[in-house]
């Protein structure tokens, strides 16, 4: 079974972004990057399964610019065998990407694809959903637990009220949740593997797929910011405080 | 203009998610359908009829609905979204679970969790664990949304709305529910309660958690919340989580107690009317959002707080 894992090249989840002044955008201007975290834990799934002898191959994608590469190298450290990025300049949207996902899932033809839930720039929490629609496959997002055996997935989802199980015949689309697993460390050996690892690159054209943006960002801005408060210097300053001056309790 | 908004319930009662995600299409404008897929849920329709705001509701009541998978409503609303300009859910679980799989089967782009409505067609969402809004136009036809809850006050009730039946859509996933395990609370619920008591790392136990943070939810009648690192512990279960990827809150008060405030935690609470913050560390970042901070060992204060209530 070969499992395809798409992997997004994002701002690390360490770095506190800033609005450009004349609101275009957030300044990326050397700010570090990595893969989108939920990704990682893609990999590591994908890996755990090729480990334990459910899965053949993984085959880790990334679409984006040609610096997704790196990416796709860390995708590789972590125990992908091989990595296929989409290269392409165009600010890609959910929708586009699913569609280059769907184009590859109909070369490749895997059993499985894991992706993030959400990545953590756009947050949008959408493509892994949006494959499945156009592959007529199951889906179960958001997932904590995934067990994979006789042609059957039954997945763990973490819901708003607890914990939901399904199952379902592949192939089909999991997206990860924080709880899956923690994805090991890439060793110095394993990095330097994975530089000798297959890459193809193709773009959006060879796979016929229109990835043109449907939504146009108008403009982006700071949120309202919140002024420090003060500090309390004891329980009954507090509680005195909450009661008449915020009179929320 | 017409509405098209997805209900998520549990077949007897709306989640209070709905009612804000009505408010939403309300600022939008038009008329507004309020569609309720399930199994046995009429008790949830009726209830769907009285929201302010709402002119029709729609019931397509069916034992395939039972267990709301993404397969099987998706198919129903694409089958169902000829005419409606605008197709909304909440952006819970449910929501995000479904809405995307119908955006990409009318091919059209979803807009995630907005806001704020600027008109038809544009909105305003956060991005980089709200960091950052961005105002969004679309340009395609249907505008696929779903919307933060925490952003829109909920509609009242008191209407009276037509209710019709539709058929149901040809059966298409194969997708089994095995099983739910849903956290039992008597406590409000944490998207909709007006005081939450939040936990983190700091308090080293779930032990410590229950011991010290239930007791002080009581008093104040609170739900109870946790950051990500309390939830990774297992001082808690998962949907306690708030934040980036968990769940986004505004209470009138939120008690932050040992949480640090890493970015991701900020983005699921900093629109709260009021933030305590207990940690013992007075350069904690949470402190830079806190209206109140208290330096302190959790351990003194917490039981202090709890009886200065009386
Ligand atoms: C992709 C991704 C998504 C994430 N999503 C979320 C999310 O949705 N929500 C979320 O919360 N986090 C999220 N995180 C994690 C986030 O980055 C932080 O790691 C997490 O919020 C830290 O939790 P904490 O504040 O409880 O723990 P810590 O950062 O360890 O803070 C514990 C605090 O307790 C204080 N403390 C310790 N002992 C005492 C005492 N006796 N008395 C008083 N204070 C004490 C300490 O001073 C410290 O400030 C995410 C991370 C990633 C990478
Ligand atoms: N440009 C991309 N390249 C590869 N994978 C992507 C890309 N964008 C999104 N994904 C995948 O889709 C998931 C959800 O992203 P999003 O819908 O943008 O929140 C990510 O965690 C990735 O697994």
């Amino acid at each position: 079974m070969k499992i395809l894992v798409p992997v997004k090249r994002v701002v690390d989840y360490n770095v506190k972004v800033r609005v450009k002044a004349d609101g275009s955008g957030v300044d990326l201007a050397n700010v570090k990057m990595s893969m989108n975290p939920f990704d990682e834990i893609a990999v590591e799934e994908a890996v755990r399964l090729k480990e334990a002898g459910i899965a053949s191959e993984v085959v880790a994608v990334s679409c984006g610019p040609a610096a997704c590469q790196e990416t796709l190298r860390t995708a590789m450290a972590i125990g992908a065998d091989r990595g296929i990025l989409v290269e392409t300049d165009v600010e890609l949207q959910p929708l586009a990407v699913a569609k280059l996902l769907k184009a590859l899932c109909d070369k490749e033809q895997p059993q499985l694809v894991v992706c993030g839930k959400q990545a953590i720039d756009d947050d949008a929490n959408q493509t892994g959903q949006m494959l499945a629609a156009l592959a007529g496959w199951p889906q179960a997002t958001f997932a904590s637990k995934v067990v994979v055996a006789e042609g059957k997935a039954t997945v763990t989802r973490e819901i708003d009220g607890g914990l939901e199980t399904l199952q379902f015949p592949l192939p089909a689309v999991v997206t990860t949740d924080l709880r899956l697993n923690e994805p090991r460390y890439a060793t110095l050996p394993n990095i330097m593997k994975a530089k000798k690892k297959p890459l193809d690159t193709v773009k959006p054209e060879d796979l016929a797929v229109d990835v043109a943006p449907r939504l146009k960002t108008l403009k982006v801005v700071e949120p309202a910011k919140r002024s420090a408060g003060v500090k309390v210097a004891d329980v009954a300053e507090l509680v005195n405080k909450l009661k008449n001056e915020a009179k929320v309790i | 203009m017409t509405i098209l908004v997805i209900a998520e319930h549990d077949q007897q009662t709306l989640k209070s998610a709905t009612l804000n995600t009505v408010a939403a299409a309300v600022k939008i404008g038009g008329d507004i359908h309020l569609l309720v897929a399930g199994a046995a849920c009429a008790a949830a329709a009726a209830q769907a009829a009285t929201l302010q705001g709402v002119t029709k509701v729609l019931v397509v009541d069916a034992p395939q609905y039972a267990a709301q998978t993404a397969e099987s409503l998706a198919a129903l609303v694409v089958a169902s979204a000829g005419g409606y300009s605008h197709i909304l859910a909440p952006a819970t679980t449910f929501g995000k679970n479904v809405l995307p799989r119908v955006a990409a089967l009318l091919d059209v782009a979803q807009i995630s969790e907005i806001t704020a409505v600027e008109s038809a067609d544009t909105f305003v969402r956060p991005i980089y664990a709200g960091n950052a809004m961005a105002t969004v136009q679309s340009a395609d036809a249907v505008k696929v949304i779903t919307v933060r809850t925490t952003a829109f006050d909920a509609v009242a009730s008191g209407n009276s709305a037509p209710v019709e039946a539709l058929a149901a859509a040809a059966e298409s996933g194969a997708t089994q529910l095995l099983g739910r395990e849903l956290t039992k609370s008597e406590r409000p619920e944490l998207g909709a309660a007006k005081i939450i008591v939040s936990g983190g790392r700091g308090l080293g136990s779930g032990e410590n958690y229950h011991k010290l943070l239930e007791p002080l939810a009581d008093k104040l009648g609170a739900a109870l919340g946790a950051s990500r690192a309390a939830v990774d512990a297992g001082f808690v279960p998962n949907d306690y989580q708030v934040g980036q990827t968990g769940k986004v809150v505004a209470p009138q008060l939120y008690v932050a107690v040992g949480i640090s405030g890493a970015i991701q935690h900020l983005a699921g609470m900093k629109d709260s009317k009021v933030i305590v913050a207990i940690n013992k560390d007075p350069d904690a970042p949470i402190f830079q959002v806190a209206d109140y901070g208290l330096v302190a060992d959790l351990f003194e204060t917490v039981p202090q707080l709890e009886s200065a209530l009386g």
